[in-house]
C-alpha cells in the first residue's frame, strides 16, 4: 500500500508507538495526517 | 483515506481494526453497528516501514521495533483486512 498522497487517521498508543511520532514519519513518507491521537489506558 | 496503528500488541490493534473497519465489536462505544471500512495498517507492518525515511524511523520508531512483536502485530492485521 502506497503511504504517498494518502490522508491518515493515526490512533497512537502511549505504551506502544505515540501519535506525533507516527505523524513524523508518515510525513517522510509523503502522507497527510489528517488527526493525530494518543491513547492512554493508564 | 487510511488508518495507521501505534498499538503496542496484536490484540489491541486487532481492537483497533475491527472497530474503524467494521464497527465497535463491543457495541460500548458510537462507532457500535458502525463500518467504516477504512483499510488499517500499523506503522511497524514491513510494508509501512520501507516507505518511511530512514533517519526518521530511526529516530522515532526503532527502540519500539525491539519491544513490540512485529510478527504476530503484521499477520493479525494481514488477516483482518484479508491480504494475501
Amino acid at each position: 500500500m502506497e503511504l504517498k498522497g494518502k490522508r491518515v487517521i493515526i490512533l497512537g498508543e502511549r505504551d506502544g508507538i505515540q501519535g506525533p511520532a507516527i505523524a513524523a514519519c508518515i510525513k517522510s513518507a509523503g502522507a497527510e495526517p489528517l488527526l493525530v491521537q494518543t491513547q492512554c489506558f493508564v | 483515506m487510511i488508518v495507521i496503528l501505534g498499538a503496542p500488541d496484536a490484540d489491541s490493534a486487532e481492537l483497533y481494526a475491527e472497530t474503524v473497519m467494521h464497527g465497535d465489536p463491543t457495541w460500548a462505544g458510537p462507532l457500535a453497528g458502525v463500518a467504516l471500512g477504512l483499510p488499517v495498517y500499523h506503522i511497524i507492518e514491513p510494508g509501512i516501514k520501507a516507505q518511511i525515511d530512514p533517519a526518521c524511523y530511526e529516530e522515532h520508531l526503532k527502540l519500539m521495533e525491539i519491544a513490540l512483536d512485529v510478527d504476530k502485530i503484521s499477520q493479525t492485521l494481514t488477516k483482518l483486512r484479508g491480504d494475501q
